[in-house]
């Protein structure tokens, strides 16, 4: 007999404005409070204490203009938020302050969320939306050059990019991009070279959100329709499709793998959060808990495995935090 | 009939003087039905042979020349065959050259398909003809364009002549068609805009294909004209005349149309199928099923038995329907679209609610638009709008009657009303107990729930039951199938449907005239109050509402368009059918008098086969209700 899902652990009220995107930042040692940032539509960042489940401090940095993304920089002191207009600011919160040290112009008035990946110490590379309709920037930061600008071939007709992800295998081999386009396809790129190494139809839809296992070279997809598209990379670096899945209802908005690749959560137009096992996309379980469409889902990243929570964002203005499947 | 061959003159003339008699007293058949083979099968390969039938029919007199061109064309199995046997016989003979270019297309009408594939299939052959053959198709096209023929001559003249100018079409070659490109093009634009102006679907298909088969003629590069309209076979013949088939190919071509068909449809499927085995081909090996199963078995699942599909919720009161129509929050279309799809459903199941908001609701369904792409948002709206009808009727016919005449509405608006008020007048006259179905089909032959909202009938049922299932029955025998019956709902109303429509139909408004171009709308209410005039059968308005109906019909006898013609005749035989005969008598004599020599005229001279065969029954029940009123003992 099947227990009944979970409830939420907690829930965090008083964004006043739907949530787009969440972080958490619970890795520190003891004494630093475990951290949860949320970028709202308000075009506010709150940094929320997972002790006391209160708001230490909200961010107003993007002209009241909705933010979309917000990744930390190596530890809760540097944050890296993107919002709608058109800004990419980067945030030093170190010992209770809260300035934009730098900002990026992106000129991208499309929803397309940045990713980071660290290169080395105090290096990232970020993949980003550019001003031409096609284009995805790589810069480096906080040098803020530009490494490369990828481009489709002429009459390719991608559409805008939707979603990126920004990984290498470890840290000596090449930086590698996926992108996933407004025509349902799925691009990988080579980053250096600056060229697409392979592409792979996956949606009729367009991509909205993507997710990648560098280790077992799987990755998923999910997009306005009721399926969900798990693809594989081979040894010639091409994008094969490996099954997919359909849902009950159509529209996800984010997915993201849990760091021990062991489930990965969906947060779906229908209101739901759903959870998956990663190895055979075994439906778990469906969190039922707001009320509107939910926006963003994420994992934590805390040591200890049983303290390790799921975070979702939805347009009812709520967080709801759960802890699901910590014993493993 | 044995011929000298060899180079001796010979004169046949007296052949042709005894072919022509046979041929006037209407012995074509006969005489060329053993004529025609053996000249077919002589003059295949033999010039002579050839040039003696040419003379033959050459010396046909004048008087005789029609019957016996007729008889040829008539009997000839193929255009080639028949430009043997004629040779340039419409060229030399000025008679000849009547019968085919002018009688036989423009004047007659009854020949059939093959019989226009071979007279103009004829034309084509020689280049002396050709000309002849541009002629005819001008003539032709000057016919199709011509807005009186297309108002007035039967839908067969015009189906026939469509035929010909498609014909004519798929002979025409690349050069002819370069010199006669803008005179396509003028005929094709006035043909069509008379044809789309009227009002018999028949007529405007038949434009719409023509038109199309013109525009593709002479478009060869760009785009080409493209009507939407339902296919069937009558347009699946009508195409299939462009493209000319070989000689002696007497299939028609929509078996190939079947297999053309199919044969796209069986394409796609073979790519799709293609892609499976590609997709399937890096399936996990069976290796790592094993290693995988313990990791997995970790994880115990969480029951999943409530997530379903997701539905968003509709308003369970009717004022908050009204609220979420009219509301103007753009967000919320998926409730805006709940509301839509649950509105009739509500209005019925809430009576006393839907009285208090009627007509309000009647406004905002009048005036509502599809905000997003529902399907079937018209039939949804249309039900909705049949149910509130259904519930208040007076002051909701009242009101709908009022706009049907009033400024600013679009023609689909003022016929949607005439649809709404004839399928409520339907439901409230017909003894049933929902009006979920449009037209009644099998009488299901069982005790039916009386209608859950009033409680104090419910209590019948209940003793009803508990009654059948204590006493116990010895013999069934045959049971009983007795429809409940119900009062005529309609009976209170029938007047206020009908009586406003028939009110105002003379007085023109800035954007609506009923007898001038808005004929479209015209024949509709003109059948809609047939409708209405039929379902009041029974009740007590019925008389004053035919008193009415046949000075209506009187005024508008004369009427130009075929569509209101057959509306005024079907209104006639509701009448008939529904005032009692004993009224009929009493009230009307006279009316009926003058309408029963009205009938016989259009019986005679009507152009609309239709027409005709409305008023010959009507002429019928006519006589069915003198014999029954001789019938009663007075």
């Amino acid at each position: 007999m099947a227990l009944p899902p979970p409830d939420p652990q907690f829930v965090l009220r008083g964004t006043s404005a739907a949530v787009h995107t969440l972080h958490f930042s619970c890795g520190g040692p003891e004494p630093d409070i475990p951290l949860l940032f949320s970028g709202s539509e308000n075009g506010f960042i709150h940094v929320w204490n997972l002790k006391t489940h209160r708001v230490d401090s909200a961010l107003d940095g993007h002209g009241r203009k909705s933010v979309y993304c917000v990744e930390t920089m190596g530890g809760k002191d540097r944050l890296l938020s993107q919002g709608r207009d058109q800004r990419i600011c980067l945030w030093d919160l170190a010992e209770g302050r809260t300035s934009v040290t730098d900002s990026v112009f992106t000129e991208h008035v499309g929803f397309c969320r940045c990713s980071l990946l660290k290169v080395a110490q105090g290096r990232w590379l970020m993949a980003m939306a550019a001003r031409s309709l096609e284009e995805v920037q790589i810069l480096e930061l906080p040098s803020k050059t530009s490494v490369c600008t990828l481009k489709p071939e002429v009459g390719a007709k991608l559409g805008m990019p939707m979603c990126l992800k920004l990984w290498q295998l470890n840290c000596d081999s090449q930086p590698v991009l996926l992108a996933g386009y407004e025509d349902g396809s799925v691009v990988l790129w080579n980053v250096s070279m600056g060229k697409a190494l392979s592409q792979l139809i996956c949606h009729q839809e367009p991509v909205m959100s993507l997710d990648f296992d560098a280790e077992k070279a799987k990755g998923i997809s999910g997009s306005s329709e009721k399926v969900l598209s798990i693809w594989s990379l081979n040894e010639q670096q091409n994008l094969q499709v490996y099954k997919t899945h359909e849902l009950v209802n159509a529209g996800i908005s984010d997915i993201t793998i849990r760091a021990d690749k062991k489930i990965l959560a969906t947060a779906g137009w229908d209101h739901r959060i759903r959870i998956f096992g990663w190895k055979k996309l075994k439906p778990l379980a469906v969190l039922d808990y707001h009320t509107a469409t939910v926006h963003c889902v994420s994992f934590s990243d805390h040591s200890n495995p049983r303290e390790r929570l799921l975070a979702a964002g939805s347009k009812d203005q709520r967080i709801s935090v759960w802890s699901i499947y910590a014993q493993t | 009939v044995c011929f000298i061959p060899g180079g001796l003159d010979c004169s046949i003339s007296f052949v042709s003087h005894v072919l022509g008699k046979v041929c006037v007293h209407g012995r074509q058949k006969e005489i060329l039905g053993v004529l025609v083979p053996h000249l077919t099968d002589l003059t295949k390969s033999d010039c002579i042979w050839q040039r003696i039938c040419w003379r033959l029919v050459e010396c046909v007199p004048d008087r005789w020349m029609e019957a016996v061109v007729l008889g040829f064309v008539q009997g000839a199995p193929g255009a080639d065959v028949l430009s043997r046997l004629l040779g340039n016989l419409v060229v030399k003979n000025k008679k000849a050259q009547f019968v085919v270019t002018q009688k036989m297309l423009l004047l007659q009408y009854g020949h059939t398909t093959a019989v226009l594939q071979n007279l103009l299939g004829y034309l084509s052959l020689d280049s002396l003809r050709r000309t002849l053959l541009l002629r005819v198709l001008q003539e032709l096209l000057e016919t199709w364009s011509s807005s009186s023929a297309v108002k007035h001559s039967p839908a067969e003249q015009q189906l026939y002549i469509s035929k010909a100018i498609l014909i004519c079409l798929s002979h025409l070659k690349e050069p002819e068609i370069e010199s006669c490109r803008q005179e396509l093009l003028t005929s094709m634009m006035e043909g069509v805009k008379c044809h789309l102006d009227s009002s018999l679907p028949q007529l405007r298909r038949l434009g719409m294909v023509v038109a199309e088969s013109i525009s593709l003629k002479i478009n060869t590069e760009g785009p080409v004209l493209k009507f939407e309209y339902e296919e069937d076979d009558e347009t699946r013949e009508l195409k299939s005349l462009l493209v000319q088939t070989p000689p002696f190919c007497v299939v028609p071509s929509l078996p190939d149309d079947n297999s053309s068909e199919k044969a796209g449809a069986a394409l796609p499927l073979v790519p799709e199928s293609n892609e499976k085995p590609h997709t399937a081909a890096p399936v996990m090996p069976d290796e790592e099923l094993d290693a995988e199963l313990d990791s997995d078995d970790d994880l115990t699942p969480y029951d999943m038995s409530e997530d379903k599909e997701l539905k968003i919720k509709a308003p369970v009161y009717i004022r908050d329907c009204i609220e979420v129509l009219t509301g103007s929050r753009s967000e919320d279309v998926d409730k805006w679209e709940a509301t839509v799809k649950a509105l009739e459903d509500l209005v019925r199941k809430n009576p006393a609610a839907t009285r208090e908001v009627s007509v309000e609701l009647a406004k905002i369904l009048l005036h509502l638009e599809e905000k997003t792409c529902i399907e079937g948002f018209v039939e949804l709206r249309q039900r909705a709008q049949v149910a509130v009808l259904t519930t208040d009727p007076i002051p909701v016919a009242k009101y709908l009657t009022s706009q049907f005449y009033s400024l600013n509405y679009s023609l689909r608006q003022r016929m949607d009303i005439l649809d709404v008020l004839v399928l409520a007048a339907q439901e409230l006259s017909c003894p049933k107990f929902h009006g979920k179905t449009k037209h009644s089909g099998v009488q299901k032959p069982c005790i039916q729930l009386l209608p859950g909202s009033d409680s104090s009938k419910d209590w019948k049922r209940i003793v009803d039951e508990r009654i059948k299932s204590k006493t116990r029955r010895f013999d069934m025998g045959q049971s009983h199938v007795e429809l409940a019956s119900r009062p005529n709902e309609f009976n209170s109303v029938a007047g206020h449907f009908f009586f406003p429509l028939i009110q105002h139909f003379d007085r023109p408004l800035t954007t609506f005239d009923l007898l001038g171009e808005d004929h479209l709308v015209l024949g509709r209410l003109v059948h809609t109050l047939a409708i209405l005039m039929y379902l009041a059968v029974n009740t007590v308005a019925v008389t004053a509402m035919g008193k009415a109906l046949l000075e209506f019909v009187w005024a508008l006898r004369f009427h130009t368009d075929s569509y209101v013609r057959q509306g005024l005749l079907s209104c006639i035989s509701s009448l008939l059918l529904s005032v009692p005969t004993e009224r009929i008598l009493a009230d009307m004599t006279e009316e009926l008098l003058e309408t029963q020599s009205w009938l016989g005229d259009v019986m005679e001279k009507d152009p609309d086969g239709d027409c005709r065969r409305l008023a010959l029954q009507n002429l019928l029940l006519m006589e069915n209700l003198k014999k029954k009123l001789e019938a009663v003992p007075s």
